[in-house]
């Protein structure tokens, strides 16, 4: 009979996916949890396997399975939710999918589905060629760290594998607390052996044998399928004494954090795993040369290491002819927010931001204009629809003082108050700081207090004066990303959306919506 | 749901890991999940597995949000406060289901039936406004759904 694809990814399951699962059981039908595909507002999507492929009906509730089924949903019949196959739908047509290809494709627990669908290629080719040639193929594919920060994947593997110690470490940064973003979780949970398969491929480029996923409380469901995905993996020898071969072991550990946002910074994430508060560590020393419990440690995202089995399977020059300028490869874009078409687009860098706000994302949900665009997380600066021509790379957002970060769009209509989000920013680095240095801890509650000063309309212009002149305290001053790039969502809405700083107080009930 | 401090119980859930210091978030978790929350009574005994000073394991308990140091109520509401739920309306949401459980953030009522609390992204960014109840994932919440569905809990 045919099988069922019915999505297990939380954002399926907020949407009833479980009860959908639930009545295709009941109903005597065959079914496979998988991931998501990316396309939310077709969730539950659900895939039914027929010959020539799988076409998709969405999106289906617990209550349409009954027509579905007497509509001959099981060999692709017609109905109102009919999709068509899945692979030819106009919004996945148009992408490139690598680190994705799999995501809402594979039962993400079975690793017989994921050697059947390519999977293990990439790790038996870096066992072949050896460390060095593993790392010159991760260097010459221009991959670069997903994370938001943008450094060379291939430098920092080469850092820690050049450096003399007695243990190394592999960690995954998993903690994707970005507002916005949630392509980390989605892998998690429709392709976690991916993850594992890049985590392996990493610690055998430096001589790791025991690596570390570190990931987020919030994201409960993604650490349940995670774990599982170890343990089918640990069950085949995988994982364990001679994953790497006879007497050549490898273990990954799952920790979760519990819910400090500071700790997706790199060495915060660290103090965090070693037992400690989240707090951020001065640097020098790298983490590649004193890491986690002071050994060399390379920590990339979840993404970064997810794809490097893309590359060692079909080559780094593979990897690196698509992509825009200095930013090599895909990157799996997260539309979020008030947008028509939200959920996951991977493309080459260099689309337009217009491109994607307006054609790929349709404008925004509730049909009014576009006002603001809020890129890269809440660090990321707001974007006017006048910088919509900026092309989705590393280097031309950051030349335009946004960033891309972790791949999140955030679209907000012409409701928005660009003041209300200006103080978010300060009170989010206030809530979230780690308490180390002055300029965050102190800079972003005297932030809040400030943009509260020139809403209510007391010495607007000093006070405008003092607020820039706080954000570049905050900028120079700050030793990590929290503190240092809370200036952007801040200065961006001061910037160029400078007369909802300057309305009259009875026009704004006196204060901001909080 | 919460339990009363039980040193046995600790001693028991505690047993699993090893004593050291990279093992206290994992046992704190352990220890929230046995009771549903950290009582003040876990840090000298974490202390003294770990060979830490008390200040150390309360600094360690007292950073993380998700640490409790008090009961939560049966029901536990997350809210996600973050700026993609707010671009659809994830202000007003949080607003209305605070006001009708009159009650601000972090905050659990008079029956312990309920606590509300702030989270900054669930990962549910392209279904926002996003919300976790007792773990469950919710999407695209109305506020006058959200509310009647916890009340029906209560």
């Amino acid at each position: 009979m045919s099988r069922v694809f019915v999505p297990g990814d939380a954002l399926a399951v907020a949407l009833g996916a479980d009860g959908v699962a639930e009545a295709l059981v009941n109903a005597g039908a065959e079914i496979v949890r998988t991931g998501s595909r990316g396309m939310a507002w077709l969730e539950p999507l659900i895939e039914v396997e027929i010959v020539g492929g799988r076409v998709g009906y969405g999106p289906v509730s617990a209550g349409d399975v009954a027509g579905l089924l007497a509509a001959g949903m099981l060999s692709g019949g017609a109905h109102a939710l009919f999709l068509g196959h899945i692979d030819d739908h106009e919004w996945m047509r148009a992408q490139t999918r690598i680190t994705f290809a799999r995501c809402g494709v594979v039962d993400p627990l079975s690793v017989d589905d994921y050697v059947a669908h390519g999977g293990l290629r990439g790790l038996k080719r870096a066992l072949e060629i050896g460390y060095a040639a593993t790392i010159e193929q991760i260097a010459r594919s221009g991959l670069r760290g997903r994370g938001g920060a943008g450094f060379p994947a291939g430098i920092k593997w080469k850092g820690a594998a050049d450096a003399q110690a007695d243990s190394k470490y592999v960690v995954c940064n998993a903690d994707e607390g970005d507002s916005g973003t949630f392509a980390d979780r989605m892998l998690m949970e429709g392709d976690p052996m991916s993850l594992i398969e890049g985590i392996a491929i990493a610690a055998f480029a430096i001589g790791a044998s025991k690596a570390f996923v570190y990931s987020r409380s919030e994201y409960p469901h993604a650490n349940a399928t995670f774990a599982k995905a170890l343990a089918a993996v640990r069950a085949t020898g995988g994982l364990g004494a001679h994953a790497f071969g006879p007497n050549s072991p490898f273990e990954i550990e799952l920790r979760i954090g519990a819910g400090a946002y500071v700790c997706g910074e790199e060495t915060a994430l660290l103090e965090s795993l070693e037992g400690k508060r989240g707090q951020v560590r001065a640097k020098p020393p790298l983490p590649v040369h004193a890491g986690l419990f002071g050994k060399p440690t390379v920590i990339n995202n979840v993404l970064t290491l997810a794809t490097a089995p893309w590359i060692l399977t079909h080559g780094a020059e593979a990897y690196a002819a698509v992509g825009h300028d200095r930013s090599r490869g895909t990157m799996p874009i997260q539309l979020a927010g008030n947008v028509k078409f939200p959920g996951l687009y991977e493309a080459p860098f260099g689309l337009t931001l217009g491109q994607i706000v307006n054609e790929i994302g349709g404008g925004t949900a509730s049909g009014r204009p576009v006002r603001a665009v809020q890129c890269g997380g809440p660090l990321g600066a707001y974007f006017p629809p006048s910088l919509f021509d900026t092309p989705y790379d590393y280097e031309a957002f950051a030349a335009r003082d946004g960033l891309i970060g972790h791949g999140g769009i955030v679209v907000f209509d012409d409701s928005v108050d660009m003041a209300t989000q200006a103080r978010f920013a300060m009170e989010f680095c206030a809530v979230e700081s780690c308490g180390k240095c002055t300029p965050c801890r102190i800079g972003s509650v005297r932030g809040q207090e400030v943009i509260d000063r020139i809403v209510s309309g007391e010495n607007r212009s000093s006070d405008i004066a003092l607020l820039e002149d706080l954000c570049q305290t905050l900028k120079l001053g700050s030793l990590c990303a929290l503190g240092g790039f809370t200036p952007y969502p801040v200065l961006s809405a001061l910037g160029y959306f400078p007369e909802d700083f300057q309305r009259k107080p009875a026009q704004n009930g006196g204060g901001l919506k909080r | 749901m919460h339990k009363a401090w039980d040193d046995a119980a600790a001693d028991r859930v505690l047993g699993a890991f090893s004593p050291t210091q990279d093992q206290l978030l994992p046992m704190l978790h352990a220890l929230q999940a046995e009771f549903g929350w950290i009582a003040a009574e876990a840090v000298p005994i974490l202390a003294s597995k770990l060979n830490l000073s008390r200040a150390e394991v309360h600094g360690v308990i007292s950073f993380y949000h998700d640490f409790r140091r008090e009961p939560a109520g049966r029901i536990v509401v997350k809210l996600c406060r973050a700026e993609a739920c707010q671009a659809m309306g994830g202000r007003e949401m949080a607003e209305a289901v605070l006001a009708h459980f009159k009650l601000g953030w972090g905050d659990t009522n008079c029956d312990r039936s309920v606590t509300i609390e702030p989270v900054y992204c669930l990962g549910l960014c392209a279904v926002a406004p996003a919300a976790l109840v007792n773990g469950a994932p919710r999407a695209r919440v109305e506020p006058a759904r959200l509310i009647a569905d916890i009340e029906a809990m209560r």
